[in-house]
């Protein structure tokens, strides 16, 4: 069995009596220690899937298993990163990365050290007494993410959580992300519509459509291409994801799982 | 630059009302007992910090606003706490509160006197009653306005009450609450007054019927400005502390 297992997910919304299928018979499986991306346009359910992993939404039917065990809300093992950080603007940076240790037993001192261990790896040591809002949209993200490793989770949801920074910043987290995927050795769910930003950080990408929000295919990129973006393997890859996006699927079967 | 437009505007208004009142003065043809001119006032005034009974007057109302309001914040930021997060019970305490909100708070007050008699009780419950209402609807509206990431981000990373309350939703809401914790001061302070000509014996209210009774109309109106002023001052406190706190969440520099 699969560490993350999703069968047959469907999700259904009604308004104004009219139908939408958000997401249409999904089924997918995910390895511990895999850094996934899901990747397609608005609207087409990734948000409500990644929503459903992390236990912040329901399914109408289908199951979502996380190491076996069914998921029915959220839980501090599996911490989610938001697009607008969700950092709260009363309290400092440090205060801010601790908030996850203060429901866990430890002492003060340890969080501390925790804390600014976590700082220092996102990059920023020395900002520990700023607050949010005095930081750069890029850095906040960086105090979110610290705050999220801070309590040791398996897995870290992300749902588009660079779609607000501009490009160069934005290169510069997803370089940071891979290395911390590395050396944390996270299971990783990271939501993005942008292909490139998939295809740098995935082991695989899971390929989405919408109407109804379905699963098109799942691209493996084999490990050489990451490494820089503008490698052979990188834009190879980049134009395969691009081509499942103009309906070619059958061609390319030997990029789909 | 901005401010020194604001104390220029302040001091030509405030020439202005006086300037109308000496000339309603000047071809009104009452007693000067009955109507003074602002001079007589300025006299009184003067008399009356002289010979301590504005300071005692203030003392007193102030320690009953104080009393007042201060609870009435307390009880009704509390409640808007519990209400906001529970909009099942709230449904049904809503009508309720809708039916009381419009009555206005002198109307409790032969009630309150009949229950309580004259004394320090009634300007007191006044005062609860008229920051109440206020207070807890915009404490309600703002626990229910808060940005729903907070409570992802508290129920990611395990928090439950009552820390749930105390780190984020308090604070999260508290901008807007201070919002309705400021309107409320002037509220309040109407009706200090009014809960003071009837429910006492003491008190710049009580000040202004006793003025009327000994025909003092020189003092009922330099009571009438102190009363102005203490409101304007009650009031540029608290947008004051508004303005840190906003300032302090992360809004405008
Ligand atoms: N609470 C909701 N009520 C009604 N429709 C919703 C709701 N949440 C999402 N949807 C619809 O579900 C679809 C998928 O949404 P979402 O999962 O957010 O897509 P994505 O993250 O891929 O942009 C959209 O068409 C959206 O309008
Ligand atoms: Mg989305």
């Amino acid at each position: 069995m699969a560490y993350i297992e999703v069968k047959d997910a469907c999700r259904k919304y009604t308004q104004n009596g009219k139908e939408t299928v958000v997401l249409d018979n999904v089924s997918l499986e995910i390895e511990k220690g895999e850094f996934i991306c899901l990747l397609g346009p608005s609207g087409c359910g990734k948000s409500t899937l990644l929503n459903s992993l992390a236990g912040f939404e329901r399914l109408n039917s289908g199951s979502v298993t996380i190491d076996g065990k069914e998921v029915e809300k959220p839980s501090v093992k599996n911490i989610t990163i938001f697009q607008n950080y969700g950092l709260l603007p009363w309290r400092n940076v440090i205060s801010n990365v601790k908030l996850g240790l203060e429901a866990k037993n430890i002492s003060k001192e340890e969080a501390d050290k925790t804390a600014r261990k976590f700082l220092e790896l996102v990059g920023l040591e020395g900002f520990e007494k700023r607050y949010p809002r005095q930081l750069s949209g890029g850095q906040q993200q960086r105090v979110a993410i610290a705050r999220g490793l801070a309590v040791d989770p398996d897995i870290i949801f992300m749902d588009e959580p660079f779609g607000a920074l501009d490009a160069i910043t934005r290169m510069k987290l997803q370089d940071d992300m891979l290395r911390i995927s590395r050396e944390e050795k996270k299971t990783i769910i990271f939501v993005t519509h942008d292909i490139e930003e998939a295809v740098f950080l995935a082991d695989r990408i899971v390929v989405m459509m919408a109407d109804p929000g379905r699963i098109k295919s799942i691209v493996k990129v084999p490990a050489h291409s990451t490494a820089d973006r503008t490698s052979q393997g990188f834009l190879h890859v980049r134009d395969r994801v691009f081509e499942l996006f103009n309906m070619k699927t059958e061609e390319y079967i030997d990029y789909v799982i | 630059m901005k401010k020194l437009l604001s104390v220029k505007n302040a001091v030509v208004s405030v020439a202005v009302l006086i300037g109308i009142w000496q000339i309603a003065y000047m071809v009104s043809d009452y007693s000067d007992a009955l109507f003074p001119s602002p001079y007589q006032a300025f006299l009184a005034l003067i008399e009356m910090i002289t010979d301590g009974t504005l300071a005692e007057n203030i003392g007193t109302s102030m320690f009953r606003f104080s009393i007042g309001y201060i609870s009435s914040v307390v009880v009704a930021v509390f409640l808007g706490l519990i209400l906001g997060r529970l909009p099942g019970v709230f449904k049904y305490v809503n009508p309720a509160l809708q039916l009381l909100r419009p009555i206005s708070p002198t109307a409790w007050m032969p009630f309150i006197v009949l229950l309580f008699g004259i004394g320090e009780v009634p300007a007191i419950v006044i005062i609860f009653i008229a920051a109440f209402f206020p207070v807890l609807l915009s404490t309600v509206a703002a626990v229910n306005n808060i940005d729903p990431v907070y409570l992802k981000v508290a129920s990611n990373f395990g928090i439950k009450q009552p820390a749930l309350t105390w780190k984020f939703i308090l604070p999260a809401a508290f901008p807007q609450i201070a919002n309705g914790i400021h309107l409320a001061v002037g509220t309040a302070w109407i009706f200090l007054v009014a809960g003071e000509m009837v429910g006492a014996q003491s008190g710049l209210g009580y000040q202004i019927i006793d003025a009327r009774n000994n025909i003092r109309a020189d003092i009922l109106l330099a009571t009438i400005l102190v009363i102005g002023v203490i409101g304007i001052i009650l009031d540029g406190i608290l947008k004051f502390a508004e303005k840190k706190i906003l300032k302090a969440w992360g809004g405008a520099e």
